[in-house]
């Protein structure tokens, strides 16, 4: 099932994502063909509606395409079932949502142990790599807080201790910087592309954040759900 | 294994609402308990008492005797059968007569039982021994219910009229020499006791008897002609009956306190899935299956269940044996109710009824929790991290 080294990590096909809007249909994703390669820092850019997290939603396999086709490591994502997806994405797929999505009655440390409890991870091992986790991201002294506790800068910087602890192989971030003021925002750009030379973790992102757009090396450009531009880019902050 | 853990903590990261629910579903899981106890108790009570005082062991009956008829009292005599004779003499059984007669206590008539019975006897737990002998006199004992309704007191002297075995009148006095108290009002309500001997010749009818009472314990009853015989099974049913019928009462209050508890559980596992979709999507964002979201989520609600014996545990114990110990008082009206119960009642709480109203509670718990949930099945991952429910 998984990639060998010389094919793409994730590969679309004239993929499709439609949507039934009362009588009209709305073309959310129109004909998309890209290739992602392992440790990748790409970006999804485009204006709100541009179909951007949609495509990435297929990618992390919580949605399906219309039709056409999207490959992750291997796996065609449309033919999925529920339980194979999320397979799919406890084993090799970390998320990074705009509003952090921080699991509120769990302490930092236990949100960012969640992933490995759902691999079956031992308890020493576990603690080992929620540490880690936590070192990568500067948060080892936060580890009983409960998110309520933290600011949004660090709240984000859970969520990415969360989506890299158990070292996937892509990592998928709608919006990350959305909610965190500007210093916030380059501190977890930082983070991540740290992460993704350190790891060589394949970082996706949705974006129209300038911010985040100049620490990107490959930008794919949507517009109205078709690729207008696919560009690989020197990173400003790089 | 996990998603006990992780229910585990969501439910303890609940904080206050975990305990709300818990409390309320305590209240109802101590009250089962307690209405049970108090019915178990009662049972057990009344049929003491009423073993000890009236059936003992069984009763052999005369074919005629009827206990609901008092007519049938007029041929419900026969001898004493040969085949229990010996159980009588081994001090194993006693015979009892009982004739109508009737009394004017302060010249209004009465109808009353004049209830014949050995005053050696020891089977059944009645002051008997004060009927022996006296010259001259013929002793009669009374209970507090037939005295307070006669106006009868000690060393009173009531006439007593009463039919032969001829069917001719006689009329004697009899001596008021005891008056008892006893919980069991079908031993003392409108009857005179006096000794068998004096009735068997009053009556005309010597050496018969309208029932034979057997020592309990024993286990072989011959057949007899003409006599049959009842055991503890048929006697104490019209008793188990009236108990039942009286628990179902307390079985309708407990059901609305389980409904209710329920319904708090219920409401609370679906503002739980309301309120947590996005978490539900994250969650399933991280590699949770809907099968363990479901799992994780009714395991969620049948914790309710456990923290509720827990929390109830904290209370219950002590107020529940407490009232085990030292009774529950009950008001001087409850005499008349029909049951023998005392002054108190000792409620009875088995190993099978608190671990029985553990099962039913959690149950429960676990059947309402699993059914809100069922809403996630139909969860779209994408729906559910924009806090949609679909």
């Amino acid at each position: 099932m998984m990639n060998d080294m010389n094919s793409p990590l994730i590969r679309t096909e004239h993929l499709n994502k439609f949507y039934s809007l009362a009588s009209t249909t709305l073309k959310a994703l129109d004909d998309i063909n890209i290739s992602v390669a392992k440790g990748e820092f790409l970006g999804l850019v485009g204006p709100s509606g541009s179909g951007k997290t949609t495509l990435l939603n297929i990618i992390g396999s919580l949605d399906s395409p219309t039709s056409g086709s999207a490959e992750v490591l291997g796996m065609k994502i449309e033919l999925q079932s529920h339980k194979e997806s999320s397979r799919l994405r406890n084993d090799h797929i970390g998320f990074i949502f705009q509003t952090f999505n921080l699991l509120p009655v769990y302490t930092v440390y236990e949100n960012v142990e969640f992933p490995l409890l759902l691999l079956g991870t031992s308890g020493v091992q576990r603690k080992q790599m929620v540490m880690q986790a936590l070192e990568w991201v500067g948060l080892e002294d936060r580890a009983k807080s409960k998110p309520s506790q933290l600011s949004g800068g660090q709240s984000q910087r859970v969520a990415i201790a969360r989506a890299i602890v158990k070292q996937p192989a892509i990592v998928l971030a709608d919006e990350p910087t959305a909610n965190l003021d500007a210093a916030n925002s380059h501190n977890i750009m930082n983070t991540m592309s740290e992460l993704n030379k350190q790891l060589e973790t394949t970082f996706i992102f949705a974006t129209h954040d300038e911010k985040v757009i100049s620490y990107l090396r490959r930008k794919v450009t949507l517009v109205d759900g078709r690729v207008e531009k696919d560009e690989i880019m020197e990173p400003v902050r790089y | 294994m996990l998603l006990l853990k992780l229910a585990f903590r969501n439910i303890i990261g609940a904080g206050l609402r975990t305990w709300l629910n818990a409390a309320a579903l305590s209240f109802a899981f101590v009250t089962i308990i307690f209405l049970q106890g108090v019915y178990t108790g009662m049972n057990d009570q009344v049929e003491k008492a009423t073993i000890s005082t009236i059936y003992g062991g069984g009763q052999y009956w005369h074919q005629h005797y009827d206990p609901y008829d008092p007519l049938s009292l007029t041929d419900a005599h026969g001898l004493v059968p040969a085949e229990v004779q010996s159980y009588i003499d081994q001090r194993s059984a006693t015979p009892i007569m009982i004739r109508q007669g009737s009394i004017y206590p302060g010249g209004r008539f009465r109808n009353i039982l004049l209830k014949g019975i050995d005053p050696r006897q020891s089977i059944l737990i009645i002051p008997s021994s004060v009927l022996s002998a006296k010259d001259g006199i013929i002793p009669g004992m009374i209970g507090t219910r037939m005295a307070k309704h006669t106006g009868l007191k000690l060393n009173d002297l009531i006439t007593v009229q009463w039919r032969t075995a001829h069917g001719t009148f006689d009329a004697r006095e009899v001596t008021i020499v005891h008056i008892f108290k006893s919980t069991v009002q079908e031993i003392d309500n409108d009857q005179i006791w006096i000794p068998l001997s004096v009735l068997q010749q009053i009556t005309e009818l010597p050496g018969e008897a309208t029932m034979v009472v057997m020592k309990t314990g024993i286990t072989a009853f011959p057949p007899v002609d003409g006599w049959n015989f009842k055991n503890l099974d048929f006697l104490l049913m019209d008793l188990h009956s009236m108990v039942k019928f009286k628990s179902m009462g307390g079985s309708i209050f407990y059901t609305i306190l389980m409904l209710l508890a329920m319904l708090a559980i219920f409401d609370t596992q679906v503002l739980s899935i309301w309120h947590r979709r996005k978490e539900m999507g994250t969650l399933m964002a991280l590699g949770m299956t809907r099968t363990q979201l479901i799992g994780l989520f009714t395991m969620e609600g049948a914790f309710h269940g456990i923290f509720a014996a827990l929390v109830g545990a904290i209370y219950g114990i002590p107020l529940l044996t407490s009232v085990e110990r030292n009774g529950w008082a009950l008001p001087q009206s409850t005499d008349n109710f029909g049951f023998a119960f005392g002054d108190k009642i000792f409620p009875t709480y088995s190993a099978g009824l608190i671990l029985g109203t553990a099962a039913l509670v959690l149950v429960v718990t676990t059947i309402v929790s699993f059914l809100p949930t069922k809403r996630i099945a139909t969860l779209k991952p994408t729906d559910a991290l924009r806090g949609k429910m679909t």
